[in-house]
C-alpha cells in the first residue's frame, strides 16, 4: 500500500553512528582475523558509558540543579548515571557543580586524584567553566576549574537546567563511546619489543 | 529607653571615653573611643537599666583612602526592646580593638571576619585566624586599597586580561597581559 511509505520511522532502530574515514581500514581488520580485539573496546565503553557513577560533590546553586536532575522527575537513573556515590574511591563521574574558590581548588584537585581510573569530569555552569560572574572582581574564585583538573564536558549555563546537564551527561557518554583504550594499548605493544607469551603453543608443547 | 536616654546613661559612666553621639541617622549610633570597648560592652550588656543581651551585627568598615578603618557594632535589647549603635574608628596602619567574643558569643566568627576581611586586630580573641580565605592568603580584600596577588601557590588569581594581538585571553604567563 501507498501509506507505508508514509509510516513514520521506528525510533527504536538505530541507525549507525560511525562511518569510517576515506583510506581508513575497518576495525575488524585491522588486527587480522581477530574481531574479538574492536568488541572487547566496544563492550568496555559501553559498560562504562552505562554505569557512570558520579561523585556526590556540589559547590553551589548549580549543585540544586543538579540534584534535581538525580531526583525523580528527571531521573538520572535513566541513563545509568544516577548513583551518587559518597567517596571519590568508587566514583567514575565528577561533576564540577559551582562556583571553585581558590580555597576549594586544593580539594579538588585531591578528591580528583582519589578518583580510580577511567575518570570524567563535567564542569558544570558558568562558574566552573570560567569564573561566571566572578571573572573580574572575584579575588577568590578559579577562573575555570579546567586549570586545575582536565574537562571532558562543559555544560553552559547559570545555572544550567537539568535536561543541559542531562544533554552533557549524554555528551560523554557520545565521547566514551569513541574511546578505542584496548586498540591503542596493542598498538603500542606492537611498536615496542615486548614479548606476547603464546599460550596455545607452549600448553600444545607440554602436553 | 531612647538612644538618647542610652547615650546619656554610658556617658555618666564612660565621661570623655564617648566621642560623639549622631541622632540624624536612621539608627542612631555613639562614637567611642577603642581602648574602651570591652569595658564598655560588658556595661552594656550588665547594666540592668541598659541590658544589651544581643549583638545584632558586628561589621568592619573601610572609609575610604586617607580615612580610618573601622568597626560597628548593632547591640539590641530582646527584654527592654531597644537598640544601638557603637562606632569605633581605628588607624590604618595598625587597627586594633579590644576583642567583645567573651561578652557575646556570637561575635567570635564575626570578629574573625572582619579580621579576615580588612585585617583589624581583636585583643583577647579567644581564636582569631582567618574564617573564610586560606591561612596563608596575602593581603584583605576588601579594603579599598587592596591589590590582589598575582598567583596563590601555583593557581593563577585574576583573571587575565585580553590579549589585542591575538584576540584571546591568555592563560598562565606570569605577569603577561596587558593592565587595564
Amino acid at each position: 500500500m501507498a501509506e507505508a511509505s508514509h509510516r513514520p520511522q521506528n525510533p527504536l532502530v538505530v541507525e549507525k553512528v560511525s562511518e569510517l574515514r576515506e583510506g581508513e581500514i575497518p576495525p575488524e581488520g585491522r588486527y587480522g582475523d581477530n574481531i574479538l580485539v574492536t568488541s572487547v573496546d566496544k563492550f568496555l565503553n559501553w559498560a562504562r558509558l552505562s554505569s557512570l557513577w558520579p561523585m556526590t560533590f556540589g559547590l553551589a546553586c548549580c549543585a540544586i540543579e543538579m540534584m534535581a536532575t538525580g531526583a525523580s522527575r528527571y531521573d538520572l537513573d535513566r541513563f545509568g548515571a544516577g548513583v551518587f556515590r559518597p567517596s571519590p574511591r568508587q566514583s567514575d563521574l565528577m561533576i564540577v557543580a559551582g562556583t571553585v574558590t581558590i580555597k576549594m581548588a586544593s580539594r579538588i584537585k585531591r578528591l580528583y586524584a582519589q578518583m580510580p581510573a577511567p575518570k570524567y569530569v563535567i564542569s558544570m555552569g558558568s562558574c566552573a567553566t570560567c569564573g561566571g560572574p566572578y571573572w573580574k572582581h572575584g579575588y577568590h574564585v578559579l577562573k575555570g576549574v579546567d586549570q586545575i583538573i582536565p574537562v571532558d564536558v562543559y555544560v553552559p549555563g547559570c545555572p544550567p537546567r537539568p535536561e543541559s546537564l542531562m544533554e552533557g551527561i549524554l555528551k560523554l557518554q557520545e565521547k566514551i563511546k569513541q574511546e578505542q583504550s584496548l586498540q591503542r594499548k596493542l598498538a603500542a605493544i606492537g611498536k615496542s619489543e615486548v614479548q606476547i607469551p603464546d599460550f596455545a603453543k607452549e600448553h600444545h608443547e607440554s602436553a | 529607653m531612647t538612644p538618647g536616654e542610652v547615650h546619656t546613661r554610658i556617658k555618666e559612666r564612660f565621661g570623655e571615653q564617648i566621642l560623639e553621639f549622631d541622632e540624624s541617622l536612621a539608627n542612631p549610633s555613639i562614637k567611642v573611643a577603642p581602648q574602651v570597648m570591652a569595658e564598655l560592652g560588658r556595661h552594656l550588656k550588665e547594666d540592668p537599666e541598659l541590658q544589651f543581651n544581643y549583638l545584632m551585627c558586628l561589621s568592619g568598615v573601610d572609609y575610604g583612602p586617607g580615612k580610618p578603618l573601622g568597626v560597628v557594632y548593632h547591640c539590641q535589647s530582646i527584654t527592654l526592646l531597644h537598640k544601638i549603635v557603637v562606632k569605633v574608628e581605628l588607624p590604618r596602619e595598625s587597627p586594633s580593638v579590644p576583642s567583645v567574643a567573651l561578652i557575646w558569643r556570637t561575635a567570635d566568627w564575626h570578629e574573625r571576619e572582619v579580621y579576615d576581611l580588612f585585617g583589624i586586630q581583636f585583643e583577647g580573641h579567644p581564636d582569631l585566624r582567618r574564617i573564610f580565605l586560606p591561612d596563608d592568603w596575602e593581603g584583605y580584600p576588601l579594603r579599598k586599597d587592596y591589590v590582589v596577588q598575582e598567583f596563590y601557590q601555583d593557581i593563577r588569581v585574576p583573571f587575565p586580561d585580553l590579549d589585542p594581538d591575538r584576540g584571546t585571553h591568555v592563560f598562565g604567563s606570569p605577569g603577561g597581559g596587558k593592565q587595564s
